[in-house]
C-alpha cells in the first residue's frame, strides 16, 4: 500500500472498526496512530443503556488486542487539535506533531444541549459517553431519601427512550417529553408512534408529546429542581436528560477549510474521501449526500470502505441503511428500509391489534412484489427475517409476516446468497454459508467470531443461527450428542466411563474425560451419576458444588428464593400426632401450607437459614424431610386399598410405603413418580406414573413409562400377576436400567419410546436378562437401599454442612431483607411488585427470632 | 458545545477502598456464599484457581437474591455462574449475561475482590 503512515482522529466504535479492518489486511509496513479524546479504550456506545445499572465499563470495552497491535500507536487522551493539510501533519492538544500519508476523521458527534435557561445547571445531563452515564448514576444515588427521584428526558427518540428505561431501572420516576406529535418520529409514523406510546405508558413511563421545554429552574442548592414548559405548566424535577440530537464534530475539518454540509458534517464522496484526497471521514462526522446519520452500522460500512481503499480496493459506500431497533424490556420496536413509503407508488400493508399492543406495517413496491421497508411495534420477531429481504420479493403473502402466528416461520425459502443478514457488519447469507463450508465454522458462535455477524446489535442472531443450521444439515453433518462443551460424551457414555474408571470426584472425572470447570448441565448430571455409582451425602465435599438448585440445599426453591419443605409421609400415611407437629412447624415459621398432587403436605416460604431448624423439628418428631424436588424419587401415591376399601384387592398402601422407603433418595436423569392402586378402579392414578402398580386378583400388574406434565402419557403394561418380591425386583431393574442409559433430563416415557425394541426390548433386558446386566442392576439397588441415610438429619449432625445454611457469610442469621409477604385467604404469599410499591405488605422479613 | 460536559460537577467523585468481608476459609471452591456489605447483598465465589469473584446476589431476571446459590463453571476460558432460578449464565468477571434464555440482556454488578492475610476484601465505593 502506498499510504504507510495513517492517522485516525477519534477513538470511538467506528475508529476501532477501521483499525481492526485495516490491521487485519495490511502488512507489517504500516504505522497507525489513533488519537482519542475520552481517555479510554474504545467502547460499545450503543450498549450504554444496558450498562447503565451495571457499573463495569470493562465489559463494554471493544476488543483490546486491536490497538495493542505493534503497528499501532494509541493515545487515548490526546485529541487532534489542528490539521496542516499542506504539510500533511496534525498537531495534538499535548503539542505533538504527527505526519500522515492519510488522515481519517472519525471524531463522531456530540450530544446537543438546547439553548434554554438552566440547560447547564447541575442535574441537567446529556447521554453520550460513559462519563455522562457515570455522572447520571451518581446523581440518582444521591437523590433525596424516601422517594424515587423525578427524572425528565427531553427528546422522545431512540436514545431518549433507552435513557428513560435505564433511569426507571435505577429507581427513578421517568417522564419522556417530546416536542413532536409522537415518539421515535424519525422512525415511526403517527399510528405506529401512538402504539409505541401505549406500550411505554404500560411500563409506567410517563409520556408528554407536543411539549416544548421552556427552562429549567434551580433549587436552593443550585441544581435542577423544576422544569417549565412552553404551555406554562411546571413540574418538579430532580434531574433532566437531554436526548434531542447529535451534532457532527466537524470543527477540525472546518478549521482546515474542508467543505462541510450546511447542517454540519464533512462532505465525503462514495469512497469516503473528503475534498482533500489525503483525508477521509467516517461515521457520524461524515456527511454523505447531504446527510449525517447517528447510527453505528453505516459508520462501520464507511470504515470498511476506507480500509479497503487504502489497500487499493475499490469498495464504495452505497448509502445509509437506516434500520433501527429499540431494545427496552417489554417494548419492541423496529424500523427498516423505506419505512415512511417515500418511494413513488409504494403500498402499505398494515396490521394493528391495539389490545395486544401490536402495530406492524410493511411497505411494498407499487406491484406489491418487492419489500421496501417497514415498521414493527410491539412484536419484532419478524425483523430478522424481513430486513435481509429489503429490495427483494417476500416470496409469500405479506400478511404471513404480520399476523401473530406468521412471524419468523414466514420465510418460505432460503435467503439468496447476496441478502445481507447482518447489516452492522455487512455480512451476507452467502458469506455465512462460506464460513461454514470453507472456514470450518461449527456453529453460529463460530460464524460470529469469524465474520462478526451478529456481534454488534444482535438483531440478526436468530436468522444467523437458522442459516448456519440449515447449512450444516445440508452438509450432512451429524449433530453432536455430547453433553455440553465440557464433555463430548453423552450421558450414557459418561455413566459407563465413570462406572469403568471408578473415579469418584468431579475434578478427576472432568480431567480424565472432559475439559474446563463444568456447567449447569454436566455438573448435576455427574452429581446424579455419582449418587448411583459412589453413594455419598449430596453435600459431601466436592459433591456439594455439583448440585442443582434444589439438591443444593435439599429443599425446593420458590420464586422469591425461599424454599418449600415437604415432610416425608411414605404412601401418604400420617398419624394425627404427626399432622399436629407439621401444623405447629408451619404455624411457628409462618409457612404457607398446601397439599400437593402427590398426597403430601407442602410448607412454603422457609428461608435458607431456617431450613435446619425446620428439619430439626421434623427429626425430633420422627419425620424426615423429603425429596419432593430434584431429579429423584418424588412420592409414591396410593389409594387406601384392601385395608379399608370395600373394593380393595391388595394392600396398596402397604406396598406404597414399602416402595417409597426403598426408592427414597434414588437420583435419576429426571424425577421419578410411582402410584399404587388397590384395584382396577385405579384411584391412585398409577398409570400416569413412571411406574404404576395396579392390584388384580392374580397379583400386581406393573405399568411403566407414564407421566403427567406438558405431554401426558399413559404407562404401558409391562408385566402381569407379579407377587410382592417379583414386583419389587422388576421395578429395581427398570429404574436402574433407565438411570444408566437415559439421556440428560429424559423422563421414562421418551426414554422408553427411543429404546431399542421399545417395551419388548425392555422386557428382554429386565425380565430375561438378555444383556447379562441384571446382577449389576440388582447390586446397584442393594447398594442404594443399604446406603440410604436421612440426608437432612445427617446435615444437622455436621457443623461444616450447616455453615452452608447461613444466610450471609458475615451475618449468618440475618434473613434476606428483600423478602416481603402479603396475606391471602389467611396465609402468606410473596408480595407482588405493585404491592411492594404501594406499601401493602403485611409481613416483612423475619417472623421468628433465629437462634443457633 | 461539548466542553460543558467535561466541566460539570467537578465535586462528584467516589471514594474507593478495600473493605474486609469475611475470612477466606469461610469460602469453598466453586460454592458461592452471600454476604451483606452495608445494605447490599453480595455473592462471593472462590474459583478453582484461587481467584475470588464478587457479583450482586440479586438475579436481574427474577428479582430474587439467589445468585450465590448458583452453579459455578466455565465457558471456554470464562468463569461462569448459572442462576439457580432460571439458569441464565453470567460471566463472573464482568457480570455480562452469556445465555439470557430468550430474555432481554441484563447484567450483574461486579466488584473487585481479593484475599489478603486470610481475609476476603472487596473494593467498595462510597460517595464522598
Amino acid at each position: 500500500m502506498s499510504a504507510r503512515r495513517i492517522v485516525v482522529a477519534g477513538a470511538g466504535m467506528v475508529a476501532h472498526r477501521f483499525a481492526e479492518s485495516l490491521l487485519a489486511r495490511a502488512g507489517s509496513d504500516l504505522h497507525l496512530t489513533v488519537l482519542g479524546e475520552e481517555g479510554r479504550h474504545p467502547y460499545d456506545r450503543v450498549g450504554l443503556s444496558r450498562y447503565f445499572d451495571g457499573g463495569d465499563p470493562e465489559a463494554m470495552t471493544l476488543k483490546r488486542s486491536v490497538l495493542e497491535d505493534p503497528r499501532v500507536h494509541f493515545a487515548p487522551a490526546d485529541a487532534v487539535a489542528g490539521i496542516d493539510r499542506a504539510g500533511q501533519q496534525v498537531h495534538t492538544r499535548s503539542g505533538a506533531r504527527i505526519d500522515y500519508d492519510h488522515l481519517v476523521l472519525a471524531t463522531g458527534s456530540s450530544a446537543t444541549r438546547p439553548p434554554l435557561d438552566g440547560a447547564d445547571l447541575p442535574g441537567a445531563f446529556v447521554y453520550r459517553t460513559l462519563e455522562d452515564v457515570r455522572r447520571l448514576r451518581d446523581q440518582i444515588e444521591r437523590a433525596p431519601d424516601g422517594r424515587p427521584p423525578r427524572a425528565y428526558v427531553i427528546g422522545g427518540g431512540l436514545l431518549g427512550l433507552e435513557a428513560a428505561g435505564a433511569l426507571q431501572k435505577l429507581g427513578a420516576e421517568a417522564t419522556v417529553a417530546q416536542s413532536g406529535d409522537r415518539l421515535m418520529s424519525a422512525q415511526l409514523d403517527l399510528p405506529a408512534g401512538q402504539a409505541l406510546r401505549r406500550l411505554i405508558e404500560q411500563r409506567d413511563l410517563a409520556v408528554r408529546t407536543g411539549t416544548h421545554t421552556a427552562r429549567l429552574t434551580a433549587g436552593e442548592d443550585g441544581s435542577v429542581a423544576g422544569i417549565e414548559f412552553a404551555d406554562g405548566t411546571a413540574e418538579p424535577a430532580d434531574l433532566v436528560v437531554f436526548t434531542i440530537g447529535v451534532r457532527p464534530r466537524d470543527e477540525l475539518a472546518r478549521a482546515a477549510d474542508l467543505p462541510c454540509a450546511a447542517r454540519g458534517g464533512v462532505e465525503i464522496d462514495a469512497s469516503c474521501r473528503t475534498a482533500d484526497p489525503a483525508i477521509s471521514a467516517i461515521g457520524e462526522v461524515a456527511s454523505f449526500a447531504g446527510r449525517c446519520v447517528g447510527l453505528v452500522a453505516p459508520g462501520y460500512a464507511m470504515a470498511e470502505v476506507v480500509a479497503d481503499g487504502l489497500l487499493e480496493g475499490e469498495a464504495t459506500f452505497s448509502g445509509y441503511d437506516l434500520s433501527t431497533q429499540l431494545k427496552l424490556s417489554g417494548v419492541e420496536v423496529a424500523s427498516f428500509g423505506d419505512a415512511f413509503a417515500t418511494t413513488e407508488g409504494a403500498l402499505d400493508v398494515v396490521y394493528a391489534d391495539p389490545v395486544a399492543g401490536v402495530h406492524k406495517k410493511l411497505v411494498l413496491s407499487d406491484d406489491a412484489g418487492t419489500l421496501l421497508g417497514g415498521m414493527l411495534v410491539g412484536d419484532t420477531s419478524a425483523y430478522g427475517s424481513l430486513r435481509p429481504l429489503i429490495g427483494r420479493s417476500l416470496g409469500t403473502d405479506p400478511a404471513a409476516y404480520l399476523l401473530p402466528e406468521g412471524g419468523i416461520a414466514a420465510s418460505g425459502g432460503e435467503l439468496p446468497d447476496e441478502a445481507i443478514v447482518c447489516s452492522c457488519a455487512g455480512v451476507s447469507a452467502g458469506r455465512i454459508r462460506q464460513a461454514v463450508h470453507e472456514d470450518g465454522c461449527e456453529d453460529a458462535a463460530g460464524v460470529t467470531a469469524c465474520t462478526r455477524a451478529g456481534a454488534t446489535c444482535g438483531s440478526c442472531v436468530g436468522t444467523l443461527a437458522r442459516t448456519v443450521d440449515a447449512e450444516l444439515v445440508g452438509m450432512g453433518r451429524a449433530v453432536s450428542t455430547g453433553l455440553c462443551e465440557h464433555f463430548d460424551l453423552s450421558r450414557r457414555q459418561l455413566y459407563d466411563a465413570v462406572l469403568v474408571s471408578e473415579l469418584t470426584t468431579f475434578s478427576a472425572i472432568i480431567e480424565r474425560f472432559g475439559s474446563g470447570r463444568g456447567c449447569n448441565t454436566c455438573k448435576p448430571v455427574l452429581a446424579s451419576i455419582l449418587a448411583t455409582l459412589a453413594p455419598a451425602h449430596v453435600l459431601d465435599g466436592e459433591n456439594a458444588t455439583l448440585q442443582d438448585t434444589n439438591d443444593h440445599v435439599m429443599a425446593n426453591m420458590q420464586k422469591d428464593g425461599t424454599y418449600s419443605v415437604v415432610p416425608r409421609m411414605p404412601g401418604g400415611e400420617v398419624t394425627p400426632e404427626g399432622l399436629i407437629v407439621v401444623g405447629e412447624i408451619a404455624r411457628d415459621f409462618a409457612l404457607y401450607t398446601k397439599l400437593t398432587g402427590g398426597q403430601r403436605i407442602d410448607l412454603f416460604g422457609a428461608r435458607l437459614e431456617e431450613l435446619p431448624m425446620i428439619w430439626q423439628r421434623l427429626v425430633d418428631a420422627g419425620f424426615e424431610s423429603g425429596q419432593a424436588y430434584g431429579k429423584s424419587l418424588r412420592t409414591v401415591k396410593s389409594c387406601v386399598g384392601k385395608a379399608w376399601c370395600r373394593y380393595g384387592v391388595l394392600d396398596s398402601t402397604a406396598m406404597a410405603v414399602r416402595l417409597e422407603l426403598r426408592y427414597r433418595g434414588l437420583r435419576a436423569p429426571h424425577k421419578l413418580k410411582l402410584g399404587v392402586s388397590g384395584c382396577a378402579r385405579e384411584c391412585a392414578e398409577a398409570r400416569s406414573k413412571d411406574a404404576g402398580i395396579i392390584a388384580t386378583a392374580q397379583g400386581w400388574n406393573l405399568y411403566v413409562g407414564g407421566n403427567g406434565g406438558a405431554t401426558p402419557r399413559h404407562a404401558q403394561l409391562f408385566a402381569e400377576g407379579l407377587d410382592d418380591e417379583a414386583l419389587v425386583r422388576t421395578i429395581d431393574r427398570f429404574f436402574l436400567y433407565y438411570i444408566r442409559t437415559a439421556d440428560v433430563l429424559q423422563r421414562t416415557a421418551p426414554w422408553l419410546a427411543a429404546l431399542d425394541g421399545g417395551i419388548d426390548g425392555l422386557r428382554e433386558v429386565v425380565l430375561e436378562d438378555s444383556l447379562g446386566l441384571c446382577a449389576d442392576l440388582d447390586a446397584a439397588m442393594e447398594r442404594h437401599v443399604a446406603g440410604y441415610e436421612d440426608e437432612w438429619a445427617a446435615t444437622l449432625a455436621d457443623p461444616e454442612k450447616l455453615r452452608r445454611f447461613h444466610s450471609f457469610v458475615n451475618a449468618p442469621a440475618t434473613g434476606d431483607p428483600s423478602l416481603a409477604y402479603t396475606l391471602e385467604r389467611g396465609q402468606p404469599r410473596p408480595a407482588s411488585s405493585e404491592e411492594r410499591r404501594s406499601g401493602k405488605v403485611l409481613i416483612a422479613g423475619t417472623r421468628l427470632e433465629v437462634r443457633r | 458545545m461539548t466542553t460543558q460536559m467535561q466541566t460539570l460537577h467537578p465535586s462528584i467523585s467516589s471514594r474507593l477502598g478495600w473493605q474486609r468481608v469475611c475470612a477466606l476459609k469461610s469460602l469453598e471452591v466453586e460454592r458461592g456464599r452471600a454476604a451483606l456489605v452495608g445494605s447490599a447483598q453480595i455473592a462471593l465465589f472462590l474459583l478453582a484457581d484461587g481467584t475470588i469473584r464478587a457479583t450482586c446476589n440479586r438475579d436481574p431476571y427474577c428479582d430474587a437474591y439467589v445468585l450465590s446459590r448458583g452453579i459455578v463453571g466455565s465457558r471456554g476460558d470464562v468463569p461462569t455462574l448459572s442462576s439457580p432460578m432460571h439458569k441464565q449464565v453470567f460471566d463472573l468477571r464482568t457480570g455480562t449475561c452469556l445465555d439470557t434464555r430468550g430474555k432481554e440482556p441484563a447484567r450483574l454488578r461486579t466488584w473487585q475482590a481479593r484475599a489478603v492475610d486470610g481475609q476476603v476484601q472487596l473494593l467498595w465505593g462510597s460517595a464522598s
